[in-house]
């Protein structure tokens, strides 16, 4: 059942559940930060509206930087701001930044250890209509492998204020990746967030399986949950915004209790969420593990929908993966 | 500030022994960049003996010069400069250039070295870098100048020229670019390469004040930083003519000598003919 202690939205499961733009919460968290921090200093690279920028363009318009179209230079002024002192939020698509400027964040940014806010938009296969160009599955995986650099992925609209709002203080590389859809909002205010710590979102008393997911696919996670409690199926459902430095005593202690991992994200299963958790357990509790993501392949143009069941992302194919670890497990090795 | 000739005259001298002290680490070393890290002697003691406003006994001095070295590869230069002027033993450096274990890496890591500002090597991102510190420090009313030290080769770099544009468009004047332009780059001339000119009429099309002098010339040298200095709405850059190699007449001008070392016979021999000047 849904963890009453995390406070998260009771319209949740309707059908009606108020859907909001991931991204409209970065644009809040961000005009919340740079009231609060005066050395909070945002950078565009011609995408403002796309990213929700312009209302801090409005209300400090001093500082706020057009870079145009140059992802590279993006990265190494963001750099440069860091250095001296500022907390700079450098902000463009992820097939762009990191897609295109990983060379400048790996040295500029992550070797020398300065505290830019590195913001990853319209990142996965839900992009849609745009295709295969433009959908990022690869991002995660850039930037998980980067010494120093902390990797969040926001699950909605609150988790996203919330994520600004702790970066700021965060004094270290950090790359925020977020969709472009309008999605489910699943946390309410009161739910809890911090940096590094997983949250079990659906709990169960004897449960056979622990779904750990990311964005705005943990909406997906849970309604699986649901489905699969009718069928008398009991799991867990963890949202693990915190990429890296991960959770490790959550997914060691989840792992444990349930004995099976079904991780589910909107990426590559190569380098991705998934692969992080694996690479964890494989060296501290080795359990069966099922990857739903996007597997080896590019996108194409669809609304998000379409996509997200072309691709195996779906609440039936979460729920795919949960009977067949189950079945593995059942299996003698 | 005028230069006294007695001023001019030391800084030769020191500049000689700068040279002595790259040509002994990089034989220590036996591998590393010699061409542009000779030619550069004279701009970095210039910097560090005259230019700078720095404290090597408080080397992160929040008012301090930024100094950005964006071709990290010529840091011998800057690491030999530095040593002469107080921030680390010449001794070490000289033996421990690019070893392990030692501060002195092969390409500036600030890990290792905070003084290094940034850690750098891979090119065409010091002047982004260099452009985002001074505009910070231009939004917070610092007095303090940044400077970005540039290859003539990593003006092949997109991202060189993304901040060219950006420094241009936000009238960074208190940021000053400084290009070794040496004509050579590690396969060829540059011209042969990859033509760069006219880098006069390239900076000036995207709004920078351009000067050019011979990079070996202290007078001239620090009398353009003394005009970019008052330069007002405009970054500014020093076009420096310098020649790789300088001071070893067997590898000046030779694009062969950009990323190797010389050997422990060949360093007595350069070492004996700086000497003789």
């Amino acid at each position: 059942m849904l963890n009453r202690t995390k406070h998260l939205n009771p319209k949740l499961f309707d059908a009606d559940v108020e859907k909001k733009y991931i991204r409209d919460g970065f644009g809040q968290g961000l005009l919340f930060a740079g009231e609060k921090n005066r050395k909070v200093v945002a950078l565009s690279g011609d995408l403002s509206d796309s990213i929700r920028l312009t209302q801090f363009k409005e209300r400090f318009p001093e500082r706020y930087f057009e870079v145009g179209v140059a992802e590279q230079n993006l990265a190494t002024v963001a750099s440069g701001f860091a250095y001296y002192g500022k907390i700079p939020f450098m902000t463009s698509f992820a097939v762009f930044s990191p897609g295109r400027n990983w060379e400048q964040i790996r040295t500029t940014i992550a070797l020398n250890n300065v505290p830019v806010k590195m913001i990853g938009s319209h990142a996965g296969i839900a992009v849609g209509e745009d295709g295969a160009t433009h959908q990022s599955l690869e991002d995660i995986a850039l930037m998980r492998v980067l010494p120093n650099v902390t990797v969040i992925v926001p699950c909605d609209y609150e988790e996203a204020k919330k994520t600004v709002h702790e970066i700021v203080e965060h004094n270290k590389p950090v790359y925020m990746r977020f969709d472009r859809s309008k999605v489910p909002v699943i946390t309410t205010n009161d739910s809890p967030f911090k940096i590094g710590k997983a949250e079990i979102l659906w709990d169960s008393s004897n449960p056979v399986v622990t779904i750990i997911a990311i964005g705005y696919l943990v909406h997906n996670a849970l309604l699986c949950a649901k489905e699969l409690e009718k069928e008398g199926i009991q799991i867990l459902v963890v949202n693990n915004h915190t990429i890296k430095p991960m959770d490790e005593e959550l997914i060691l202690g989840v792992a444990k209790r349930t004995g099976a991992i079904v991780t589910v994200e909107d990426h590559q299963i190569a380098g991705g969420m998934g692969s992080a958790v694996a690479e964890f357990l494989a060296k501290t509790y080795p359990v069966p593990i099922e990857f739903v993501g996007v597997d080896n392949k590019f996108g194409q143009s669809g609304t998000p929908a379409e996509l997200i069941k072309h691709y195996g992302l779906d609440v039936e194919s979460i729920k795919k993966a949960v009977l067949k670890i189950i079945k593995r497990n059942q299996k003698p090795y | 500030m005028e230069l006294s000739k007695e001023k001019i005259i030391e800084l030769k001298k020191t500049a000689k022994e700068v040279r002595r002290t790259i040509i002994k680490s990089l034989v220590s070393a036996e591998s590393g960049h010699t061409g542009g890290s000779l030619g550069m002697a004279d701009i970095f003691t210039a910097f560090y003996f005259h230019i700078l406003k720095h404290n090597p006994e408080e080397p992160l001095w929040p008012e301090r010069d930024r100094l950005i070295l964006s071709n990290g590869h010529i840091v011998p230069a800057r690491y030999s400069a530095m040593a002469h002027a107080g921030y680390f033993s010449v001794e070490e450096l000289e033996n421990g250039l690019r070893k392990f274990g030692t501060v002195f890496q092969g390409h500036p890591d600030r890990k290792f070295l905070p003084s290094m500002e940034t850690t750098s090597g891979p090119l065409g991102c010091g002047l982004g870098q260099a452009s985002g510190i001074a505009l910070g420090a231009k939004m917070d009313g610092k007095n303090f100048y940044t400077y970005c030290i540039m290859s003539d080769g990593e003006h092949q770099e997109g991202n060189l020229w993304e901040s060219v544009m950006f420094a241009g468009k936000y009238k960074i004047d208190n940021l000053t670019g400084i290009i070794d332009r040496n004509n050579i780059q590690i396969t060829g001339r540059t011209e042969n390469v990859m033509p760069l000119e006219s880098l006069r009429n390239k900076y000036e099309a995207f709004n920078w004040n351009v000067v050019e002098v011979d990079g070996h010339d202290f007078v001239k040298f620090i009398e353009a930083i003394e005009m970019a200095k008052i330069s007002h709405g405009k970054p500014t850059v020093i076009i420096a003519h310098t020649i790789p190699g300088k001071g070893i007449k067997e590898i000046e001008n030779d694009y062969k000598w950009h990323g190797i070392a010389p050997n422990k016979e060949q360093g007595e021999r350069f070492l004996l003919e700086l000497n003789l000047d």
